[in-house]
């Protein structure tokens, strides 16, 4: 077989237990991609050695008849997962030469069912960011570009590393972390498949915090089925995360039936915004009469809360990765920076966290020591809460309704040139989180699937969102959609 | 349980150069919870371990590390509020004080701000025999400890120490009701006796397992009761916080001096500024630590890696169902049941080990003379060797049976006490010492007969004496009682002389 790289998940995974293809090929077919690709910035730690030893073990089990789930399949890691003796540093300068001497719960469920690691990839630093330019690594690049037009462009953020490697076909499947759209909106950027699923679907155990109660973890993929048997590995409950939830995780590839008739489909109004390209307008409403001569009933709902979302959003989770970041202090692991003689320990505080944090992690660290600061609590943190409640209440509501699943744009515009947002005010990076921060308020499954080009050749994304736990139902109204959508464009390969 | 009535002490009263002040204090007291895990990591707790040693992953506060409440911890802390009668609160959360310091590796203390795990209670303080101060709780929650930092092992560095760093603490908060150092420490006291009765924490202040924040104010006669009708604290003087003492005679110390600086420039025309205050027991004085304006700004809010904290009233109840007898209680049924005095009952229920010993001893036994032997010949020996309790040479069964020998007559007071000091010298069965060492007291009258024979025999003028005066019969009996080496019974000694000299 040619192109191994290019293959998904299940079709690997088949190509595998038939014994048509060897682990130790699929992942070496991977690791010579990802050597000629630093062009991409996707990987920014490579561990070939760990990923052969692994592709020979899985090898072993699948001649012995024991292939669990991703046996054999390799993958990419995002920087956030902390893996046992390799780099992690959240894409920051501050966790410079931290090695951990733990394994994420997540990477070592994978690790279990037999996936292959081949390297850590990029992202903003701390995941904070739209475009993976706050990386210390630099930024990843898309491997789509605007017909002839060289510009370079963002793979989105902040699982860029994550989504750039998929696009790119440099590994099968990546996994990502979502605190407000940073699975789903690189996914929609590079015409992949990202899956947020319900919080406490997958132990944040392991994976550097942002903001806790809006982290989550899950696949970002080449098509819907692979997010299945992906995400299918990746959850259950871990009781060292108290926020992970004991329920069962049921086969969700075995959903997959396509079959949505009947299934009641909500178009939210508010998410129709002023000034939002007629190309995503018209592509959302394409994505709807899919679904709807699949079978599906559409049904216009309200989301009246909508537009507090982003503003509470950007409360929230600055407040959060404000106490989440205190712990970089420079006393334990990590940078310390270098000090002048009569240096104490404040001196050390200060001048280490501003060597080792970038600009946007300081901005929103400041954002966040300011909502909840005392006089101000009440008026920013305080209320925020709220509006959170109203809007997971929204969609409580609309669910009541008998909706099972909305559908909505996963962006506001599709990939931008990196460096175009750089002289921007922030909340205009800020707003590409539109479509997707209420889901992350929320703590429902949202899922990014490809379903359309623009003018410019580039892919754009559509977002459904499902009901809480029923990340099953949710991936079959996105495989159906998918189905419907037959979006199977590929970037061409300049790199 | 007796009802106990009581008078409340007065208040202590300082005389300043214009006029008297009342103090007013509130106590905030880290009890260390008793558990051999962390609060939110599975380290281990154990006291003088290698520096660095008893620390996890979590208590590092390395990237990606989540808390896991512990259990027991949280039983503890209910099984504390049900000893204090305090409302157990079935939903409670926790939050993060944020603050930077390197013994604090995450950056932030998880601690319970707004819904405490335990809510109002109270504790019952005697001050003397009907004299007791009934001081309310306002709110007890678990928080987490801090590591400790080591400023004077090099001049250059500090050193860090994490072993106590997410060790469980119960942080229990009285109202402002204790009205002098005394009181002061009488609330600690009892606060460490109930606690080391439920078993929640080991009460050693010495190691730090109990400390106190003490909250000191001064008032004019007359205004406490005016705050206590309305609940108004403007009624009340500005407080400071004296932090981290842990010992019973500093802090008195400190609450008098602190007390004496607040009245000094209240008189010169000044303000008493809410501050945190440090003790310095060398210099006898206290000395600002922070102003109000320096004061952190803890930035609390909901720590979003816990749930709240749910917990059933079965569950409750199963533990109140198996809360031990509390100190209070078991000192009303030393009263009544073994009629024992104010006194005795305090002394023997002072220290849960003592209460244990003195049951084991008074089981069966007559509880007056067992409470005698325990406070007066057990803890005189015990003391004059620095003995504690737990360390006794003598156990329960040994005393008892020291007692069971006098109460059949086997041997008289004064062979007792020999008894006891070879049984705590060199152990052994009371019993089997006596028997082998003959010091079984003689109740065998025919041989007192003999022996009350002979001395009559060897002292016809005694004799004659001792007719004419009666009171000269302790004599014969002085006499007898030495020619048997003490171990004849002196009541039939004493019997058998009468009727031989016909008196």
């Amino acid at each position: 077989m040619s192109d191994l790289n290019k293959l998904g998940l299940a079709e690997a995974r088949d190509a595998l237990r038939k014994g048509d293809v060897t682990s130790v090929e699929l992942t070496e077919a991977c690791l010579s991609e990802i050597e000629a690709a630093d062009a991409l910035n996707a990987f920014v730690h490579k561990t070939p050695e760990i990923a052969l030893e692994r592709a020979r073990a899985a090898d072993a089990r699948i001649g012995a008849g024991d292939a669990p789930a991703m046996c054999g399949l390799p993958i990419g890691i995002k920087d956030l997962f902390c893996t046992k003796g390799v780099p992690s540093q959240a894409g920051s300068r501050i966790l410079e030469g931290f090695l951990p001497e733990y394994e994420s719960t997540v990477s070592q469920q994978l690790a279990d069912a037999g996936a292959v690691m081949l390297g850590k990839l990029n992202m903003d630093e701390f995941a904070m960011g739209s475009s993976n330019e706050t990386s210390v690594y630099g930024n990843a690049v898309s491997p789509w570009r605007r017909g002839n037009d060289d510009t370079q462009l963002t793979p989105g953020g902040s699982s860029g590393g994550s989504a750039a490697a998929v696009a790119a076909d440099l590994c099968l499947a990546a996994t990502g972390t979502d605190t407000g759209g940073s699975i789903r909106q690189p996914a929609a950027f590079t015409g992949t498949v990202g899956l947020k699923p319900t919080y406490g679907r997958c132990s944040r155990w392991g994976i550097v915090a942002f903001a806790s109660s809006l982290d989550q973890a899950g696949p970002m993929t080449k098509s819907v089925r692979d997010a299945a048997i992906m995400l299918g590995a990746m959850a259950g409950h871990d009781p060292r995360d108290s926020t992970s939830v004991d329920l069962a995780v049921p086969d969700f590839e075995a959903l997959l039936t396509g079959d949505i008739r009947g299934k009641r489909i909500g178009i939210p109004k508010e998410y129709r915004m002023d000034g939002m390209p007629e190309e995503i307008e018209a592509l959302w409403h394409e994505g709807a009469e899919m679904l709807k001569s699949a079978g599906a009933e559409i049904v216009d709902i309200s989301l009246p809360h909508t537009r507090y979302a982003l503003p509470a959003y950007y409360v929230i989770a600055p407040a959060e990765a404000s106490s989440n970041l205190a712990r970089y202090d420079g006393v334990r692991y990590g940078h310390r920076a270098t000090l002048a003689h009569g240096d104490g320990i404040t001196e050390m505080y200060e001048k280490t966290r501003a060597e080792g944090f970038g600009a946007e992690v300081q901005r929103r660290v400041m954002v966040g020591t300011y909502v909840l600061s005392a006089g101000f609590y009440d008026a920013y943190y305080n209320r925020a809460r709220k509006v959170r409640t109203l809007i997971k209440k929204d969609f409580e509501d609309a669910f009541a309704q008998g909706v099972d699943a909305i559908l909505t744009p996963a962006t506001p515009s599709a990939a931008f040139g990196l460096g175009e947002m750089g002289q921007a005010d922030p909340v205009q990076m800020y707003l590409n989180d539109v479509f997707t921060v209420t889901v992350n308020l929320a703590g429902l499954p949202g899922i990014a699937v490809p379903t359309g080009i623009d003018h410019q050749g580039l892919p754009l994304g559509l977002q459904l969102i499902g009901r809480p736990w029923e990340e099953g139902d949710l991936l079959n109204t996105a495989y159906a959609l998918e189905q419907a959508a037959g979006f199977v464009a590929k970037p061409g390969k300049w790199w | 349980m007796l009802d106990l009535t009581f008078e409340p002490p007065k208040p202590k009263v300082i005389a300043g150069a214009k006029h008297d002040w009342e103090l007013v204090i509130g106590m905030e007291v880290h009890a260390q919870v008793s558990s051999r895990a962390k609060l939110f990591s599975g380290a281990s707790t154990t006291f003088g371990a290698e520096p660095n040693s008893n620390v996890s992953f979590v208590d590092a506060a390395m990237p990606g590390m989540l808390p896991v409440i512990n259990e027991f911890c949280v039983e503890q802390a209910v099984r504390t509020g049900l000893g204090l009668k305090a409302a157990i609160n079935l939903v409670s959360a926790f939050d993060r004080k944020n603050y930077f310091y390197p013994d604090l590796p995450q950056g932030y203390q998880i601690s319970q701000l707004y819904h405490p795990i335990v809510g109002e209670g109270e504790v019952l303080v005697e001050l003397g025999e009907g004299i007791a101060r009934m001081v309310r709780i306002e709110r007890i929650h678990l928080e987490q400890d801090a590591g400790k930092s080591i400023h004077d092992m090099d001049p250059n560095m500090s050193f860090v120490d994490l072993n106590r760093t997410g060790v469980a603490l119960m942080e229990i908060v009285s109202r402002p009701d204790i009205r002098g150092p005394e009181e002061a420490a009488a609330y600690i006291a009892k606060l460490r006796q109930i606690l080391r009765y439920l078993g929640t924490c080991d009460g050693n202040m010495q190691n730090g397992n109990l400390r106190a924040d003490v909250n000191v104010s001064v008032c004019r006669p007359g205004e406490y009761e005016k705050y206590w009708e309305t609940q108004d604290f403007s009624h009340l003087g500005t407080r400071c916080e004296i932090k981290n003492m842990n010992s019973m005679r500093f802090i008195q110390q400190a609450i008098e001096v602190e007390a004496r600086r607040q009245i000094a420039l209240l008189e010169a025309g000044g303000e008493v500024v809410q501050e945190t205050r440090l003790y310095d027991p060398d210099k006898g004085e206290t000395r600002s630590m922070r102003s109000k304006e320096e004061a952190h700004d803890y930035r609390y809010f909901p720590d979003p890696d816990l749930l709240p904290l749910e917990i059933e009233q079965t569950w409750v109840d199963e533990i109140a169902a198996a809360l031990p007898e509390l100190p209070d209680a078991r000192k009303a049924r030393y009263m009544s049941d073994f009629g024992l005095t104010d006194y005795d009952a305090s002394v023997l229920t002072a220290e849960v080990e003592t209460a244990a010993y003195f049951e084991a001893v008074a089981q069966g036994r007559d509880g007056k003379l067992a409470a005698n032997w325990v406070i007066n010949e057990l803890f005189g020996r015990l003391k004059k060797e620095d003995h504690d309790i737990t360390s006794s040479p003598v156990d329960p069964a040994q005393l008892g049976g020291i007692i069971d020998l006098i109460s059949r007559g086997d041997i008289s007071g004064k062979i007792a006490k020999d008894l006891f000091e070879i049984v705590y010298t060199e152990g052994g069965d009371p019993a089997e010492i006596v028997e082998a060492r003959g010091m079984k007291q003689v109740t065998d009258t025919g041989a007192i007969e003999a022996a009350v024979d002979q001395v009559i025999a060897d002292n016809p003028a005694q004799v004659e004496k001792a007719k004419a005066n009666p009171k000269l019969a302790g004599w014969f009996v002085g006499q007898v009682m030495k020619a048997t080496g003490g171990k004849a019974n002196p009541k039939a000694v004493n019997d058998i002389v009468q009727a031989k000299l016909g008196l």
